[in-house]
């Protein structure tokens, strides 16, 4: 997960006064990553949102003050729950500490309780449907650094936490409702890729193509379930590591190229002072580099071979063909649907003739931007051309994970033990 | 006898009497003098206040009198938040032209009146210091004689408190009437032989003294005072009001309910229960709709309050130091709260709209930052402390079983939230509508830095005054 953390080295070549927000920022978001301590998770995970709710407040566009205020208690909303949860789990438990959860017996009912308030609070960060109507807005009214760490850090709290918590301190209850959380994914995957397609405005576009992805995310976390039921099969199990894994590195690819996208809007808005499609068009002809490194992460966004954002993509359908084919059949509609949204977004602001006349007077990008964007792309093609260090790291930790999540907790403690 | 018990309360008084005799020998323009004596007088009685520390419960004073760590921690609390509500009332009389030593002696017989409270051991003792601390704050709330919202809201305070304070004698009354006893550890031998919930006549007593104690909280029902006298009472009035009386409200819970009648805690506990929630809900729900900033931090009170009630409501050790931390963290935001409306102010100007806070940031950076900490912390939000009060709170609440009123209580913080979002908003993301600049003194200034870090440093590393809170509970036995 260190990895994700890395995207935030962007914003360092933003000069800027809000530094020191960020700054904060980034200390917080390693915290979360790296806490043990399900309350030191709680309070990071918290605390958070003080800076993002100034950054998007104080830098943000017109409608900042609503949308950082939406932001802000939605997220509280959510994640009060979590600390319900806490307080009892520790109260069943007597610690906090992350480990000792893991092997806590808890009973059924209990369980999907918890569950639930999981899914509420880390359902609202990642964000899942229905409750992403926080993200477009808050995308669309933070300034492109706020926009970057928001997509690319922020919202992997959310699939991380799912990983750290819901999945092996509550299994069984993750395991009944896992068809719940599937369709929520699968409903993200769909609808969102076909409201993504309507959008007028290129940042709720790249947002909304955030929520669909995202969405690709949780549904891999979950998928695990129905293919467990062969547990014993060893290749049920690969699949199930195979859907872990493939769920972060969608995780992490995405952090990579959502944050090049928005950092492209950026770019463009930055000269234009617009982000309404239809009044770019020709960019391509004024600012050839600037073309170049955005089509390559247009593909990434919709997932073609030899970029990162298909390695996450194919690994998950892949590894969702096991769960059930029809799983696999509605999550493949994306690449069609990602494609469609985001080949049209390039094709209208890059491509054609030169609109109009403020277009015709654009620069291309200078050597700040040019560097900035091209370390995210070089990032993307690694990862997309040898994803292999990346999964290796994490396989090991995957596996420990399955371990717990798949093992049902009903059982602990009572003397005959379960099959 | 034992006199030196009372050491503290007798060396307050005798420097009361000092003062004011000094203070009439004193020109106009030497009013500083007694201000500072004022503080010297506060500062030294919590030294013999912390120097009666010992471990030990002893009563004295023909049992009426009791000295141990809980009083000395609740002593020692309040008279260093006085201290720096003083401070910060100092910019404020100078400003309003109210520079007159009246309002430190009065404060100092509301000191005087609660630290009676948290030491008393007896039903009359107790009734006695609230009436001493009542009488000064009547006082207090109408000291800018010429303003008329402010001698309304005195009188509005006086008719309300002396009903109270009524129901509290009546109670007490019901309660010597059944028992013959005042003392309070006599009144517990009486109550831990009853079976609280069949005897009509005994719970008749409790109501009316929980009554009488809620008022003082601020809690709902008995909240329609906090609103009109927050709003009415010169802001270093409302800031003393809303800070250091609180602890004394707890004190008084803590002595009255917990220590004499905690094997009834089946019969109060519902009645604080019911209360405290519905503190949480109104508080919350009608701060969203004030405009004006005293009035919106009356109704954030009366939740806090809640807050308070409920994690006292549990009857365990835990829960009463969760609720002395509450306190103690909540009157530290209180009074940082109120000294940042203060500091607004200038002269012949009083800020008190939400409107004032707009562009604090572009004014003055390190006091919005101050404010936002102390908003957030309020709205309990990590890394404050305010947070770690509402935990602990809610964690004793959900020890002692009530999971569904420790929901409610979250649910209530997700909407408070919202009201220090939009005085946040004000300060942050706003212009300034005016740019008279911010002026203040050193003390001042060091001292609301001081509050303002204290409150993240506590969020941050809670334990050592928490450890205090319930080592105070353990050697009063609670």
């Amino acid at each position: 997960m260190i990895v994700v953390i890395a995207g935030w080295e962007v914003i360092t070549y933003r000069v800027s006064q809000y530094m020191a927000a960020f700054l904060i920022m980034g200390g917080i978001v390693n915290g979360v990553f790296a806490a043990l301590d399900a309350m030191l998770f709680y309070i990071l995970f918290e605390a958070m949102l003080i800076p993002l709710f100034l950054i998007i407040g104080i830098w943000g566009g017109a409608r900042r003050v609503y949308a950082t205020i939406k932001f802000f208690l939605y997220t509280f909303f959510g994640s009060v729950f979590l600390l319900i949860s806490l307080i009892y789990l520790y109260q069943l438990g007597g610690s906090f500490a992350v480990a000792d959860l893991h092997k806590l017996p808890i009973e059924k009912t209990p369980q999907i309780l918890i569950f639930l308030s999981f899914l509420l609070a880390f359902g609202v960060k990642v964000p899942m449907w229905p409750v992403h109507t926080w993200l477009p807005d808050a995308h669309v009214e933070a300034p492109t650094g706020g926009s970057v760490v928001l997509a690319a850090i922020t919202l992997k709290v959310g699939g991380y936490a799912f990983l750290r918590f819901a999945l092996p301190i509550v299994p069984d209850a993750a395991a009944q409702l896992d068809w719940l959380v599937i369709l929520m994914s699968l409903t993200a995957v769909v609808y969102i890729g076909f409201v993504a397609l309507v959008q007028q405005d290129m940042k709720k576009l790249v947002a909304y193509s955030s929520i669909a992805h995202m969405g690709f995310v949780t549904l891999a976390f979950f998928m695990v379930y129905s293919m467990a039921t062969a547990l014993k099969d060893p290749a049920a199990m690969g699949s199930a590591v195979l859907a872990l894994q493939g769920g972060m590195v969608q995780m992490v690819s995405h952090g990579f190229i959502s944050g090049a996208m928005f950092l492209c809007i950026g770019v463009l808005y930055d000269r234009m002072h617009t982000r309404d499609i239809n009044a770019y068009g020709g960019v391509a002809n004024r600012m050839p580099t600037f073309a170049a490194l955005y089509v390559l992460f247009a593909m990434a966004n919709t997932g073609l071979p030899g970029t990162s954002g298909f390695v996450g993509e194919f690994m998950v359908i892949l590894a969702s063909f096991r769960a059930s084919p029809w799983i696999a059949f509605t999550a493949a509609t994306t690449l069609i649907v990602g494609a469609a949204y985001t080949l049209w977004l390039v094709k209208r602001v890059l491509f054609g003739d030169v609109k109009n006349a403020e277009v015709a007077e654009l620069h291309d990008i200078g050597r700040r931007e040019f560097w900035m964007l091209s370390i995210l792309a070089a990032a993307v093609l690694l990862l997309g051309l040898w994803p292999q260090p990346l999964t290796d790291v994490m396989e090991v930790s995957i596996e420990n994970l399955l371990a717990h999540a798949l093992q049902s907790k009903l059982c602990i403690g009572f003397a005959g033990g379960c099959l | 006898m034992n006199i030196a018990i009372a050491m503290p309360e007798i060396f307050l008084l005798s420097t009361i009497c000092l003062i004011l005799l000094i203070d009439v020998f004193l020109r106009e323009d030497c009013r500083m003098v007694s201000y500072l004596l004022t503080q010297v007088a506060v500062l030294a009685t919590a030294l013999l206040a912390y120097g009666a520390m010992d471990g030990n419960k002893t009563t004295g004073l023909n049992g009426m009198y009791v000295s141990d760590d809980l009083a000395g921690v609740l002593k020692i609390s309040i008279l260093l938040l006085t201290f720096g509500v003083f401070v910060y009332a100092r910019k404020y009389l100078k400003d309003q032209n109210i520079w007159q030593s009246e309002f430190f002696l009065l404060a100092l017989f509301a000191v005087l009146g609660m630290l009676i409270m948290v030491s008393a051991n007896h039903l009359l003792v107790v009734y006695l210091g609230l009436e001493l601390l009542a009488l000064s704050m009547y006082a207090l709330v109408a000291f800018n004689r010429d303003d008329g919202r402010s001698s309304e809201a005195a009188m509005k305070y006086f008719v309300l408190g002396a009903v109270a304070s009524g129901l509290l004698l009546y109670g007490i009354s019901i309660l010597y009437g059944l028992s013959g006893k005042l003392e309070l550890t006599e009144v517990l031998a009486y109550v831990s032989a009853q079976n609280v919930l069949e005897n009509i006549p005994l719970l008749f007593a409790l109501v009316f003294i929980v009554a009488g104690i809620s008022f003082k909280f601020g809690a709902v029902p008995f909240h329609m005072w906090v609103p009109d006298v927050y709003q009415g009472a010169p802001t270093a009035v409302t800031m003393f009001l809303g800070s250091v009386p609180k602890v004394a409200a707890l004190a008084m819970l803590l002595r009255v309910l917990a220590e004499s009648m905690g094997t009834a805690q089946a019969g109060w506990a519902q009645l604080l229960l019911v209360f405290g929630l519905l503190s949480v809900f109104l508080g919350n729900f009608v701060a969203i709709a004030q405009l004006n900033l005293k009035r919106m931090l009356a109704y954030s009170t009366i939740a806090h309050m809640g807050f308070i009630l409920l994690g006292a409501m549990t009857g365990t050790t835990d829960g009463y130091s969760a609720a002395l931390f509450y306190t103690i963290t909540y009157a530290m935001m209180a009074a940082g709260g109120f000294a940042i409306l203060i500091l607004l102010g200038r002269e012949g100007f009083e800020a008190e709209t939400l409107d004032d806070l707009k562009g604090l940031n572009e004014r003055n950076p390190w006091y919005a930052f101050v404010m936002m900490v102390f908003l957030f912390s309020m709205a309990g939000i990590p890394p404050t402390v305010g947070f770690y009060a509402k935990l602990s709170i809610i964690q004793a609440v959900m020890q002692a079983g009530y999971l569904w009123p420790a929901v409610f209580m979250v649910l209530m913080s997700v909407i408070g939230a919202y009201y220090y979002l939009r005085a946040i908003k004000m300060m942050y993301f706003d212009k300034p509508e005016q740019d008279a600049p911010i002026k203040a003194d050193l003390d001042f200034t060091v001292l609301i830095s001081v509050n303002g870090v204290l409150m993240v440093l506590l969020g941050l590393f809670p334990s050592a005054l928490m450890g205090i809170c319930s080592a105070a509970m353990v050697t009063s036995h609670l």
